[in-house]
Parts: C-alpha cells; structure tokens; sequence
C-alpha cells in the first residue's frame, strides 16, 4: 500500500459535531471529530459500542436518525473534476444533499436483513439507484443490476434478480447491499459494521470482496467496525473513537504497534490479551485425564419438527472442574445441542449421563420431571444477551435471589446470600434492589452469572456469554468466570463463535459443523494443528489483530463450509 | 399460492359449518318458542286458546321435534334445495324476504369500507409523519372521541342535526317517491344523497380504530434500517415515504379487513334499525323479538357466511400483497 501522501485527498471532515437533544440534555453522539479520507484509501473507525463511530458515518450521508442533528464543522468532499462541497452545509432534505448520496458516496449498513425491505424484489431495490441518479430506463436497468450482482458473485444472476432478500443467506443479502452501492461507481463507500452479523467465513469473503472491488474501482472505503482483528486485516488509517471524540489517528501499523493514546493501547491489550491462554490457567494443574466423566453425551440427536437434523450424533465428555469450548458457526446446533443438555429442546436420541455429587450416574436425556427439577440445580445455564434474559420487573436482588427460593431457601439467609454473591462476582451488594435496565451490558451479565451460580452448580452451561460484550469488557468475564471455576470447583461447556474466546478460557474445544462434531481435542492442539478441513477454515477465516501478517488472502477455504 | 388459497378455502367450510349451528343454537336460547310468543299475543288481546290448537300448530311447524332434528331439517333443506324454511311470523320462505334486503346491507357494507380504508390511510400517514404535531394531535383527539362514542347514538344526533337544521329527510335510503320505483338516474342519486349519511355513522368508528393502526403501523416502519438505506440511495423523502413504509405499513392493515368487516356488518345492524334502512338489520330485530327462527338463523347464518368470505379475501389479499406470506 502506498502512503497517503501521494494520494489525492477525497474528503476533509473538520469539526464535527452531532447532537442529540434529548429531555434529560444534549447526547455529544460525535463531538469535534476531525479526519482525511483519501483516494483509493481504507479508513477504519474503530471504537466500542456508544463511541459515536455509526454517527459519524451517517453524519457524512446526513442520513441521522432524528432528533440527531449536525451542529458544527466541514466536511468538504472533492470531486474528481476539483469542485468542492461543504456537505455539512447542505440542506439534508435538499436536492444536493440527495445527488451526492449513493451516487458519490455509498453506504452499507450492518444487519443486510432489516436494511434492505422484505417485500421488494432485490432486483428492485438495486435497480433504483440507477433510476434515481441516472433515470436508466427499464430495460437497461435490468441488464445492469444482473451484470451488478454478476459480480459480486451471487450465483445465477439472471433469476436471483427476481428474488426477495428472506430466500437469501446474510452473506448473500451482504453483497447485494455491496452490489447496490456499487451501481452508481462511487467514489466513497462507507460501511457500517458491514460485517458483524455474519459468520467468520462468511465475514472473510465479504471483506476480501470489498477489497476486490476498492481495487478495481478505486474507491475510498471508511470501515466501522469494532473488532480490531478486522481493521489490521484491510485498514490503511486507523481512526480511534471513545464518547464522540477522537482518542488517536494514524496509520494502521502505528496504531497496533506504537499505540500513543491510554485507550487504544487499552483496547489493544484487551485484543492481543485473548489472543493466548488466560492466564489463570497457566497457574493450574491439569484436569486429571483419567478422573471419571461429569457429564458424559452419547449419540446426543435432536430433530426438530421440520426434520431438520440440528444435533447429529454428538459424542462429549466433561470431566470435574473442565472447561469445555463448543464451537461453530450459525446454524451449526451448537445452541441447539447446549439446550439439549438441560432437556430445554428434548433430544431426539442418545445418552446424557450425569454424575452426581455421591457417584451416582443418572441418564438426563431419560430423566423425569422430578429428577430433571433437582438437576436444573446442578446444571445451570448463562445466555448471550444479557438484555433480554434478565426480567426487566425484578430487582436485582429478585433476580438472583429466584432460584435460591425455589429451593427453598428462607429470606433472611437468601438476602445475605445474595449480597455475598454479588460481592463474587464483583457487582456492589448496595445495589441489590435496583432494576436490570440501571446497569450496563458487562454488569447485567454478571448479574446472569450470580444468577447462575447461587445455588452452588457443578456444571454451567455459557453459551455466547460474551458474544453482547465489547472487547474489554469481554476478558473481564472471561477472567471472573476462571476465577469462580478456581473457588467453585465449577465444570463448564463454553458455547462460542469465537475462537479467541475458546482459545482463552477452554481446555478442551469441539468443532461443531452441521450438526455434527468433526474435530475434538486439547484447545491448543485444535488451533494450532486442526486435523479437520473445516477446522483449518474456520481458524484461518479468523481476522488476526496484527497489521503486519494479515493472513485472510490466504487463507484455507473448505468446500461446503460457506454459506455465500 | 393456488395451494395457499385452497387451503384457507377448505378452513372455510368447518367454519361455516360451526357457525350455523351456533346461529340455530342462539335462537334456541330464549325460553319458549314462536308459538308461545304467538300465544302470548292473543292472550294479551283477549283471546283464549285451546290447548289443542296449540299442539296442532307446532306439530305442523315441526316444533314438537327435538332441536337436532329440527337444525338437519333446516340444514338438509339449505344443501340440497336452496331452502332455508319459512317465516312464520310473516308467512313467507324466507328467501324471498331477505335477498332484497341482504343485497342493501352489503352494499352499505362495501360502500362503508371503502369509505373508511380512503380517509384512513391518508390521515394515518399525515397523524405518523407529523408524530406529536397539532395534525397528530387532533387526528389523535378525534379518533378516541369517535372511538368512545357508540354508533347508535350517533345515528341519533346525527338524524336530529340533518332533519332539524338542514330540514333533509332522513332515514331509509330513498326517499318516499323511489321507494318502489325501478332504478334510474333519478333514483341513483337520491341513493347517493341519502346513503352517505349511514355510511359516515358505520364507518367512523372503524375508521377512527384505523387511523390509529395505520399510525402506530409506519411510526414501526419509519425507524426501520430499510428506510435509512433508502434515504442512503439519494431517494427524496415522499418518494421514499410511499415505497417503502407505507408499503409495508398497509400489510397489517390489510388483515384488519378480518375484524373491520364483522364491526361494520353488525354496525349496520344496530344502525339500521335506528335510521330505518331497507337492510338486514330491522329484518333480523323483528324475528329474533318473535322467535322467528328459520328467518332469524337464516339471517345470522348469511351474514356470517359473507363475513367469512370477507376475511378469506382479505387472507387472500395479504398473500398478494406480502411476499413473505406467500412463500411460507
């Protein structure tokens, strides 16, 4: 890549400011954000959830959500004919503002499901920005939308245009918002977390697709996004955002290797710190190999009513005080098979024996409702979204409190229980009696962890527990959950689209595919030596946080293993 | 979508076969039959009768039957020859009394409809894209008061108003000259003149209960992601209104059709019956009042029949207009 220097410059912001007037005060979304996009550049806007990168990219189109609105600074996009304009300036109702959206810079956006409607033709939807900018009539339109879609590589083109976006997979309905963008040859992509809903292989294709595409029409992309891995996969600049403000900027080899600002060279410790073992672990002692088996799944199989086979046969075992990875891409059954284990889905097939404090086995897939209640206890469980999975009507205290009452416990010895738990998991025991929505995401599921954790269970069963988190907070859980392991003698099954994650906290790790697991064995030995095919794709579809070996041009695919 | 349709075509006939005999078992409910009506109206006049006479007479109706007996008499006479019984109170089959009537209640019904759906939309959109503005507010206002405010009462003050300050006549739907006259120019636009009044009565309640749909419907749609890449594309704003959340907006709106229907038809009803319209509804008082049953059921049975259908086209309609639907 060459410099920036030698390269025209595209788009000047200055200043920026959005806000949000709301009743209780004014949000600063971006406040004085100011950089350079140039020609045939990759600008990455990095930053965790509320750091105002997604504003500043639609503050660029004018396309904020009311009641944002900019109220300060420049942005003067230069044309290739050398003309100027202050798109900050411009009426965003206006003719102006409209001639130069989609025609000049294009946008995609992160959810391809809900950004493009269900019940137009995709073939509709792309052809419009033609119709809008160029008024191409019909017939041409046609011609150019099939050629589009050509190619972004969606396969058979010439019927595909007649379809609706439900009939498509995400990475598919990601490159028709690709494809869209592309119909007017902008000079400025802008993408917006373009990447974050799809799967890794998934998410690997689409952005050496983007790559493809800036190179041919040589294109400015500003990429936004939050996972650092990406941006030292395809960035040339690095813009770093915290609260609506600049933390740093730079090229992208200075920002990874010689951070300046205390929160990138946090946010970049928090990634390379999951890129290894934890190191909790590295102080212990191995689990003992020959220790019999906590949780023992044979022929585990579960049909759903459609006859859709989610869980094929799965074999597992799980010794005391082991942690377990499951790992998979969407629709693999790794959720599925998770809830198969505490008979929330009722498998179709196979064996889940248990065994219990005292060295009895007991076969859960069979168990009856009595057994399976005195189970639950044993077995816990904490989800993805830490949101949705608290009730929003009960207190904290409630909350954690609810298992503990159901069995039984009285409510003098259950509020100082509750409060001790809250101290483990590092929430303020005074805060017992407020509701979920007054805590943040990162403390709301460490409230699910207490939760899980009251009435004392041998094995928890975490699935994407840390998927909803941002980065930093993420090797937080990871680390609380270790730490409670040590002091709790706790089993775990990690449920995770993340090898880091896995690679962080799990002794173990199975790869799930379609189903079936292809691949089990000692964490550091599945990642470094992946036996399976799908394995080594998946781990080389993995965006690796270092600039300097960006490894996704090279990386191993697996036939089949794709959705796109 | 053939299949789509087929299959909501056969729900239809357990549904129809359901309702005829909820509508045979409702005018069972009341104690007594037509002939104790019957009596009670001669004894009220001073006549005595014999107990003999009455036997006689409900043998010859069939009334000393048991009810299922008497429903497949009913139902076997309606399969196989388009006979739905007679109407003892008037003497009649009651085909010849009500497919005059039958035919102005659907009319009405249909007129009501498009009445409402027409000034729906377009207030709802206006009352969503101007959310908390003083439009929204009274569109707002009015919608609840017309809400509250049952149709029957309405009708009154509507009828008080017409007939005292613009001295028009009211009810019916024709006036007194066209009643018996066949159809012409003349005739379809005292029709005109006098149908809108029960139409506005009908409708306004169904409509004021779909300009909030439709509101609460795009205020969803407008915060949608589809809508901020549309804006993305360059598209102007009313442009982009209409294609796409009104779009989606009027799905929804096109199942209320399912319960719109049945408001309005029983709407009529009770509308008729105050504004005296050559409908369904003072039929239908009149028989249920005398245990009239053949004639009663026969009415309940076909206006749930037209209702059904009603809401099969609307099924139908939403398949059309929502490709997600069809293709499940």
């Amino acid at each position: 890549m060459t410099g920036p220097a030698d390269k025209e410059l595209l788009l000047q912001v200055k200043d920026l400011r959005t806000h949000f007037p709301t009743r209780t005060g004014v949000v600063k979304a971006v406040d004085g954000v100011s950089f350079d996009l140039h020609r045939g550049e990759t600008l990455c806007v990095v930053g965790e959830s509320g750091s105002g990168k997604s504003v500043t990219a639609r503050s660029i189109l004018q396309i904020v959500d009311r009641p944002g609105r900019i109220v300060g600074g420049s942005m003067n996009l230069t044309r290739p004919d050398g003309t100027v304009t202050d798109i900050a300036s411009l009426d965003p109702r206006g003719r102006q503002i409209r001639a130069i959206r989609g025609r000049e810079i294009a946008m995609i956006f992160q959810e391809p499901m809900s950004s493009l409607s269900p019940i137009h033709r995709v073939g509709e939807q792309m052809g419009e920005m033609l119709r809008i900018h160029f008024g191409t009539p019909k017939p041409e339109r046609r011609r150019r939308v099939i050629e589009l879609l050509n190619h972004v590589e969606i396969p058979r083109a010439e019927t595909a245009i007649d379809r609706y976006t439900f009939e498509f997979s995400g990475g598919m309905r990601q490159r028709v918002m690709i494809a869209m963008a592309l119909a007017c040859n902008p000079n400025m992509l802008i993408a917006d977390e373009p990447t974050t809903a799809l799967d890794v292989t998934t998410q690997a294709e689409i952005l050496a697709l983007i790559k493809k595409l800036q190179a041919e029409h040589g294109m400015a992309v500003m990429f936004i996004t939050h996972d650092m891995g990406v941006v030292a996969e395809i960035a040339d600049q690095v813009l770093v955002m915290y609260h609506g403000k600049v933390k740093e900027r730079g090229p992208v080899r200075q920002i990874f290797h010689a951070p300046q600002d205390e929160y990138t060279r946090m946010l970049i410790g928090s990634v390379l710190k999951l890129e290894k073992k934890a190191e909790i672990r590295e102080r212990r002692a191995p689990v003992a190999e020959d220790a019999p088996p906590l949780l023992d799944v044979r022929n585990l199989t579960m049909t759903f009513d459609g006859g859709l086979k989610a869980v094929d046969d799965v074999g597992l075992v799980i010794r005391p005080g082991e942690t377990l990875g499951i790992v998979g891409e969407s629709g693999s059954g790794k959720t599925t098979m998770g809830r198969c284990l505490l008979r929330v889905y009722e498998p179709s097939g196979g064996r889940i024996d248990y065994r219990r404090a005292d060295g009895s086995v007991v076969d859960i897939a069979a168990a009856d409702k009595k057994t399976l209640k005195s189970l639950r206890r044993d077995i816990r469980m904490i989800f993805q979204d830490p949101v949705n999975s608290l009730n929003p009507r009960k207190t904290v205290a409630q909350i954690i409190g609810e298992p503990l009452a159901l069995s039984g416990m009285g409510r003098k010895e259950r509020d100082a229980r509750v409060a001790d738990l809250m101290a483990q998991v590092g929430l303020e025991p005074a805060w017992r009696e407020r509701y979920p929505h007054a805590f943040s995401g990162g403390q709301r599921q460490r409230i699910g962890i207490a939760r899980a954790i009251a009435v004392k269970p041998r094995l928890i069963v975490a699935d994407e527990a840390t998927s909803a988190l941002d980065v930093s907070l993420r090797s937080q859980m990871l680390d609380l959950l270790l730490q409670l392991q040590d002091e709790l003698d706790l089993a775990y099954i990690f449920i995770s689209h993340d090898i880091s994650v896995i690679r962080y906290i799990c002794d173990r790790v199975a790869v799930m595919y379609r189903g079936r697991i292809v691949e089990t064995g000692p964490t550091e030995e599945v990642t470094r030596n992946p036996r399976h095919d799908y394995t080594r794709a998946l781990l080389s579809a993995i965006p690796h946080p270092d600039p300097d070996d960006r490894r996704l041009q090279h990386r191993f695919r697996y036939a089949g293993a794709s959705e796109s | 979508m053939i299949l789509f349709i087929l299959k909501r075509l056969l729900f239809v006939i357990p549904t129809l076969f359901a309702v005829s005999i909820v509508a045979f078992a409702i005018i069972q409910l009341p104690p007594g039959d037509y002939l104790t009506t019957l009596m009670a109206d001669w004894a009220s006049q001073g006549g005595a009768v014999e107990a003999g006479t009455v036997a006689a007479m409900r043998e010859r109706y069939g009334l000393d039957q048991p009810i299922y007996v008497q429903y497949y008499k009913w139902m076997a006479g309606i399969l196989t020859r388009g006979d739905f019984g007679i109407s003892f109170e008037l003497g009649q089959p009651v085909t010849n009394l009500i497919w005059n009537r039958l035919g102005f209640s659907f009319l009405l019904a249909f007129l009501t409809l498009c009445f409402v759906w027409a000034l729906a939309i377009p207030i709802g959109i206006l009352s969503a894209v101007r959310q908390y503005s003083i439009t929204d507010y009274s569109a707002t206002f009015m919608a609840f008061f017309f809400l509250a405010v049952p149709d029957f009462v309405l009708a009154l003050v509507a009828m008080y108003v017409w007939s005292t300050y613009f001295g028009q006549s009211v009810g019916g739907l024709f006036s007194a000259q066209y009643i018996d006259a066949p159809w012409s120019w003349g005739k379809f636009l005292d029709f005109v003149n006098h149908v809108w009044l029960p139409v506005f009565v009908i409708g306004i309640g169904s409509l004021a209960a779909l300009v909030r749909i439709m509101r609460a419907n795009l205020l969803d749609e407008l915060s949608k992601p589809y809508v901020t890449t549309a804006r993305a594309k360059g598209m102007s704003e009313f442009e982009l209104l209409i294609r796409y959340p009104v779009r989606l907006a009027l799905n929804p709106l096109i199942s209320t059709l399912g319960w719109i229907l049945p408001a309005v038809i029983s709407g009529e009803i009770i509308v008729s019956v105050v504004m005296s319209l050559p409908t369904t509804g003072p039929l239908l008082l009149r028989a249920l009042l005398a245990q009239d049953m053949y004639l009663a059921g026969t009415l309940i049975l076909l206006i749930s029949v037209l209702t059904v259908i009603g809401t099969l086209i609307s099924d139908i309609l939403l398949a059309i207009a929502d490709p997600r639907i069809r293709y499940q």
